[in-house]
């Protein structure tokens, strides 16, 4: 059927300016270029990656938005128009991937940090030691984990990204002292030296779970919820499940790997305890810690996970990332992340088990800031996966689910894979993680304190600008001025 | 048999050894004692050098033989196992002679199990290898999304009849139910409930009678089985009979002969990747 859709960027390219090196074909994973005397590109396939872009030696690519005008029409934006087209034409459920990407309201950016004036003196973090260590767990029980900075490195499967993007993460977080997280496609057996930094994942499909796989992690997480798809499970199509990925996940090659959606043995709160426990016996008793989307009654569901025996409860706000997701599902369901990490901080506070389990949030964490603001709102850590890859390359073109990422990280076609070097990865992300604890040091000195410890759900030192009075509220969080 | 449990306490239990080598057997007293106690006497018993472990007085205690990885020990359940039997095992055999709670076998990796009884829901989810034999009925959601790979290939043998969901989301192995009550003879209880292998996309199930077809999920293809259906599944109806015909008071032969010479039912996917089809890509 005739697809009533037009491309949505325009490849310019400037001949004048083209060596004719024929790079830029083979940089595009989408097959955007052919090439016939010069690069002759085809709008229709561009996703607006930039890989092109960045490795053309004559910088003579522009990736332009397109021109094509659509009468102005506020409630049928373009967009809306095109997902009919698309639907209409294939009757398919409309597929994407990376994070929420409609223009909501970050609450983050209308919360603003604190910081001393002659009253109190400010601490300079160059002079003064400044802890950022962080212990998750039940403290009651004593600290279960220990990260170096309150950073973690999100979920995200082997065979939603490739191998060199597990590498890289899981040397990054071994040189850091901190997380990664194997996601729900089990453990390669390329991780094995940084086991120690690792967090290996039980979710519904339960892919690569042996007893082995359960005894060499730091800590065990069971994936009830993701915050790009919260309520639904997930299916890695058949063409990325290659070899390698079939071996780490233990399904053949080349068919579905369907997680449920929910995990069949979890039916309720005394169903996920008896879960958390099983894998406490068959580990020897690790920390094991839950993750879940941020939905409407996240107080209470968090209150459950905790009191069901999780050593942390991880938070996935609605704009957290994703390998593919259905769009409606992607961009409607779920709550910001900000309102979550109130709630659950101050429900846990209010029914006195906060110190049972830890916090970690998650699911757009764009920046040192919005971390330091995570904590100050109570979270113990957070974690990054959109932030990880950008470092690691990713331009958000939004692609992940095609499996065809021209900058190699969520495609498994090895010409592609190869263009990421784990030692080089490990490397950005190191350089990133260090880069935000500096900066979050900066911001503790500014606040006059000298530990990580101090912010931690201190909302008093979170001011909001422009927010509503009935959301301040919510987060526990005073308007600037008062 | 009517001994009052007042609670279950966190001390170890009474262990004793017997036998050397091969033989060296451990019986355990668990009665009134806590899982976690349980378990750990039974890993200790391991590392010991035990290959039998009898655990005594075993009354719904959870998790028996999660997690363990061993070759060539068999642990002897006298009473009612707790939820999550054999959960993540691999390798081990467990033996219980009465019934089974919830979760048998889930996410086992390797290993067998035998139930001399009836087994509740959930069994056998996730599960990647190793075989269970259940003598009676299952419960809800069993064999959920049993998946397989190379060596690795799971099977559930249920001589009863089982309830709704059964085989969903199934992946790969083998799933086999006989329809037998608990003299031993054809149950006149419904075979099977209904969502019978909805979402499968790999594995087989074989079912001892007839189905109808709005009984199971859209991905499932129906078929009568064939002579070399039954002959696949043959070893696995001799292993049932060779282990529960003598508690119906049944000859072995005799059993094996009736199961194999029924009308079965075949049940296999009609695509590896039932889903294809249903996105349109961004
Ligand atoms: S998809 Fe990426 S590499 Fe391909 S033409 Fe567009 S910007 Fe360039
Ligand atoms: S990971 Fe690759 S495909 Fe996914 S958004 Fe980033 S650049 Fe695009």
């Amino acid at each position: 059927m005739k697809d009533y859709t037009q491309p949505e960027f325009h490849v310019d390219i400037d001949y004048s300016k083209c060596h004719k090196c024929g790079r830029c074909v083979g940089q595009c994973g989408w097959g955007v270029y052919k090439f016939n005397e010069r690069p002759i590109p085809d709008d229709s396939k561009c996703r607006a990656c930039h890989r092109c872009v960045t490795f053309c030696p004559a910088h003579c690519i522009t990736i332009k938005k397109s021109e094509l005008a659509y009468r102005e029409n506020a409630n049928w934006e373009p967009q809306t128009r095109k997902n009919i087209w698309r639907q209409a034409a294939t009757g398919g459920v409309l597929l994407t991937s990376m994070g929420a990407s409609r223009p909501q309201q970050s609450i983050f950016d209308h919360l603003v940090l604190d910081a001393c004036q002659v009253t109190n003196p400010s601490i300079d973090p160059l002079r003064e030691p400044m802890e950022l260590r962080t212990y998750l767990g039940n403290a009651e029980k004593g600290p279960a984990i220990k990260i170096e900075t309150p950073l973690t490195f999100a979920p995200m499967s082997y065979g939603a990204v490739s191998l060199n993007v597990h590498k890289s993460m899981a040397m990054a977080a071994s040189r850091l002292g901190i997380l990664m997280n194997t996601g729900e496609g089990g453990l390669h057996a390329d991780l094995y030296p940084y086991q120690d930094n690792v967090i290996v994942q039980v979710a519904s499909g339960r892919f690569g779970v042996d007893p082995e796989y359960l005894n060499r992690g730091a800590a065990i997480e069971i994936k009830v919820g993701q915050g790009a798809k919260p309520g639904i499970g997930g299916h890695l199509p058949g063409e990325k499940i290659n070899q390698e990925v079939s071996v780490t996940r233990m399904i053949p090659q080349g068919t579905d790997a369907i997680s449920p959606a929910p995990h069949h043995d979890i039916y309720s709160i005394e169903d996920l305890r008896q879960l958390i426990y099983s894998l406490k016996e068959a580990s020897g008793y690790k920390p094991v810690g839950v993750k879940i989307a941020c939905v409407n009654n996240v107080g209470a569901i968090a209150s459950g996970v905790v009191r069901a025996g999780a050593d942390y409860v991880y938070l996935d706000g609605f704009r957290g990332g994703t390998g593919a997701a259905p769009a409606v599902i992607r961009d409607n369901v779920g709550i910001p992340l900000e309102i979550a990490i109130a709630v659950v901080d101050q429900r846990l506070r209010d029914e006195g088990i906060r110190q049972q389990a830890s916090i970690i949030a998650a699911g757009s964490i764009r920046s040192s800031a919005d971390l330091a603001k995570a904590i100050a709102l109570g979270a113990d850590s957070c974690a990054i996966g959109s932030a990880a890859l950008i470092a690691l390359g990713c331009h958000l073109c939004q692609g992940c689910h095609t499996g065809c990422c021209s900058w190699g990280l969520t495609t498994q076609k090895p010409e592609l894979t190869r263009r990421l070097d784990p030692e080089e990865g490990a490397q950005r992300l190191v350089n990133l993680v260090n880069a935000w604890s500096h900066e979050l040091q900066e911001i503790l000195g500014a606040l006059g304190v000298n530990a990580i410890e101090s912010l931690r759900g201190s909302r008093e030192r979170l001011r909001a600008v422009d927010l509503d009075e009935q959301t301040c509220k919510i987060l526990g969080v005073k308007p600037a001025g008062m | 048999m009517s001994e009052v449990i007042t609670g279950y306490y966190q001390t170890q239990p009474s262990i004793a050894f017997s036998g050397e080598g091969a033989e060296k057997t451990a019986i355990v007293q668990c009665k009134s004692i806590y899982y976690k106690q349980v378990n750990e006497t039974v890993r200790a018993a391991i590392e010991e050098g035990a290959h039998r472990i009898v655990l005594q007085g075993i009354n719904g205690q959870r998790y028996i033989g999660d997690g363990i990885v061993a070759k060539d020990v068999t642990i002897i359940v006298e009473g009612v196992a707790g939820q999550d039997l054999a959960m993540f095992m691999g390798g081990a055999t467990v033996e219980v002679l009465a019934n089974a709670q919830d979760g048998v076998g889930n996410t086992m990796d390797s290993g067998e199990v035998y139930i001399h009884g009836h087994a509740g829901d959930v069994i056998g989810y996730g599960m990647r290898g190793g075989a269970v034999y259940i003598r009676d009925d299952v419960g809800y959601r069993v064999g959920i999304h049993m998946k397989e790979f190379k060596s690795h290939k799971p099977l559930i043998v249920a001589g009863g009849c089982a309830r709704d969901f059964f085989g969903e989301y199934m992946a790969g192995g083998e799933l086999i139910l006989l329809g037998l009550d608990s003299q031993g003879q054809r149950s006149d209880q419904p075979l099977v409930g209904n969502y019978i292998g909805t979402g499968m996309h790999g594995g087989v199930i074989y079912l001892r009678g007839e189905i109808q077809p709005f009984q199971c999920g859209k991905e499932v293809g129906i078929f009568a089985a064939e002579e070399k259906d039954l002959a696949s599944i043959k070893k696995h109806l001799e292993k049932y009979v060779e282990l529960f015909a003598t508690d119906f008071g049944s000859d072995p032969a005799e059993l094996l002969e009736e199961l194999l010479s029924s009308k079965w039912t075949k049940l296999s996917p009609t695509s590896s990747r039932p889903y294809g089809n249903l996105y349109a890509p961004l």
